[in-house]
């Protein structure tokens, strides 16, 4: 939108010009404080981690070892509960959430899309804490009796699917994360697919395809960076929640075997240690957790935006 | 491509091969649009399941000693009067502060900046929406309680504060676009300054979709718990007015009482949780059915 440059300017040194200057430079205030602020939570988490990867090096990312009591620290097992918990909740979330996206924006009657699409809005408005709590007492044990038990009977040979099934763990974890991200993932993508040129569908139209052809050959294609950008978007909310997650992946302190096991997430370890932590060498670690956590969803994030933008546009610029 | 090559040869042709090919692109093509209704379902499913089981365990804990009754100590009942008034006073501080530098940061955006530093500003608010929530509270942490020594309620605020900001500052941004140009055109016409333009013509015109934005943000604020963990850390007592001191939040009450090995505690988390889900299941509804009605008319 291309608005008039104020004439104001014109006016300057009339009745508006010094009252316009400061409310101008107080807007600007307020603009840079986002930007500020930005930095600070980078920098100040750098600082704080300082003492952590100075004494360990790079050796913090890799150690397997989190031991207050020797003073070693090691970033690996929470690394990796981290990775594998997302992943679960993205390869169980972006198949659905895609799925759903295009029927929302391609093949649902307005009075089916409208009261779905309120409703996955709803879900997103869902506190965290209150997800975990449902996922401890009503998912976690579900889970356990039917989808473990069974894989663990039936599956167990396979090492990554060996018992036993508490219920409470990875698995439990990586689904209720993807019904968190699912949201996200589908209201992205059904933006970025909303903004194909109805040009591109008509051309499918008139050869003859169905609409699912229209979808698949048409629609897809030229949405495909910006739906890959939502499902990043997705992962990296994913990776950041904290409640949730803490609340049913139990404690487990090593790299986890199995899909089942117990485990950790940076996020989830940050939470349940931070305030027994002593100030010093511990409270740096987890910081630096926090601050490798930081780097990777930041870098996530823009790569996603970037993506969601080459399709739909940058904001503003719609 | 070539699945469709049949659609475009002549007649004749069409006719002799319409039979098995097209038959089997229709029912092909059912049957994806049929799958892709049932994940539309699949996504709902859980919104149900966690509102019934939330509702059903949580009615019978919800009652007046909930609401009314300070936490007792351990295992022996009482209420959640803490963590409400905790909640009903750091929110609103939080909402102070975020407010103001939110709309005052999109109107910087939407009418002031240049497209550059507009694209910047919306940039940083976009990352910090995307950073973890409990990140936000580790760098309240480091500002506000470690120079102090001690865990404190304005920490709390500032922390959800930080978390509002952006919110409303995408959301009110958008909606200042959409102001129509004209409107500006006619009052700076009038020989009305700018900062009255904005403020009293801009502002006043697009005040439901701001306030749409405000109360998501507010929504959001209510359930956050990872960021109050180190800031306002919560409390057993109740704290009315000492924002130098921990003060407890709904979210907090229920993390913490859900973890507790006592069923009285796990049940006043259920019923924490349903106050807590119909706190911002009606901001969510009331907002967005208004605005969803807009766009439907």
């Amino acid at each position: 939108m291309t608005t008039v440059q104020p004439p104001g300017r014109s006016l300057e040194g009339g009745s508006g010009g010094a009252a316009d200057r400061l409310f101008r430079n107080g807007t600007r205030v307020a603009g840079s404080f986002l930007v500020i602020a930005l930095i600070a939570i980078g920098v100040m988490l750098w600082l704080s981690s300082s003492q952590a990867f100075g004494t360990f090096g790079l050796g913090f990312v890799t150690g397997l070892t989190w031991d207050p009591v020797a003073s070693i620290y090691g970033a690996l097992p929470y690394v990796v509960g981290t990775i594998l918990t997302s992943l679960i909740a993205v390869i169980v979330a972006a198949p659905i959430g895609v799925l759903t996206a295009i029927f929302l924006a391609e093949l649902a009657p307005r009075r089916l899309s409208i009261p779905l699409t309120f409703m996955i809005e709803l879900l997103a408005a869902i506190p965290s804490v209150v997800f975990g709590l449902w996922g401890v007492f009503v998912l976690g044990p579900f889970l356990g009796h039917t989808v473990e038990a069974w894989a663990v009977e039936h599956l167990g040979w396979i090492p990554i699917f060996a018992g036993p099934a508490y219920g409470i763990g990875l698995f439990t974890a990586g689904i209720i994360l993807a019904i968190m991200i699912v949201p996200t993932i589908v209201s992205i993508s059904r933006e970025v697919i909303s903004s194909v040129p109805a040009s591109q569908r008509e051309a499918m139209a008139a050869l003859g395809a169905t609409r699912w052809e229209i979808v698949t050959k048409a629609v897809l294609p030229y949405a495909r960076s910006g739906i890959v950008g939502a499902i990043i978007l997705g992962l990296g909310r994913a990776l950041g929640e904290t409640m949730a997650v803490t609340m049913v992946i139990g404690n487990g302190q090593d790299i986890p075997h199995g899909l089942f096991d117990q485990a950790q997430t940076i996020a989830s370890k940050i939470a349940t240690t931070f305030n027994e932590a002593s100030v010093g060498i511990q409270t740096s670690s987890l910081i630096a957790l926090g601050f490798i956590l930081l780097v990777i969803t930041i870098a996530l994030n823009v790569v996603a935006r970037l993506l969601v933008w080459r399709v739909a546009g940058p904001p503003g610029a719609r | 491509m070539a699945v469709i090559a049949p659609a475009i040869k002549p007649a004749i042709a069409t006719r002799l091969l319409r039979s098995r090919s097209d038959r089997r692109r229709a029912a092909f093509d059912r049957t994806m649009r049929t799958i892709a209704l049932l994940a539309a379902l699949v996504c709902v499913v859980p919104l149900g399941a966690v509102i019934l089981f939330v509702a059903i365990n949580g009615a019978p804990a919800l009652n007046l000693d909930l609401l009314t009754k300070a936490p007792k100590a351990l295992g022996t009942g009482g209420g959640a009067a803490s963590a409400i008034l905790g909640s009903l006073q750091m929110i609103p501080l939080a909402a102070l502060m975020a407010i103001p530098i939110g709309i005052a940061a999109a109107i910087y955006v939407a009418e002031f900046s240049g497209t550059r530093s507009a694209r910047i500003v919306r940039f940083a608010a976009d990352v910090l929406v995307g950073i973890p929530s409990i990140l936000i509270g580790i760098f309240v942490f480091t500002m506000l309680v470690l120079p102090f020594h001690q865990f404190n309620a304005f920490a709390g605020s500032v922390a959800l504060a930080l978390l509002m900001i952006p919110v409303i500052m995408r959301t009110s941004e958008e909606i200042l676009r959409l102001v129509p140009g004209s409107l500006r055109e006619a009052s700076l016409a009038l020989g009305i300054p700018m900062w009255r333009t904005v403020l009293s013509v801009v502002l006043r015109t697009g005040l439901g979709g701001i306030l749409t934005g405000v109360m998501l943000a507010v929504a959001r604020a209510f359930g956050e718990t990872a960021p109050l963990l180190f800031t306002a850390l919560g409390s057993r007592l109740v704290n009315v007015g000492n924002f130098s001191k921990p003060m407890d939040s709904l979210p907090l009450f229920v993390y913490t009482n859900a973890r507790a090995p006592f069923t009285v505690l796990n049940q006043q988390a259920w019923g924490a949780a349903l106050l807590l889900l119909l706190i911002v299941l009606t901001i969510n509804i009331a907002v967005r059915a208004r605005s969803f009605r807009r766009n439907v008319s």
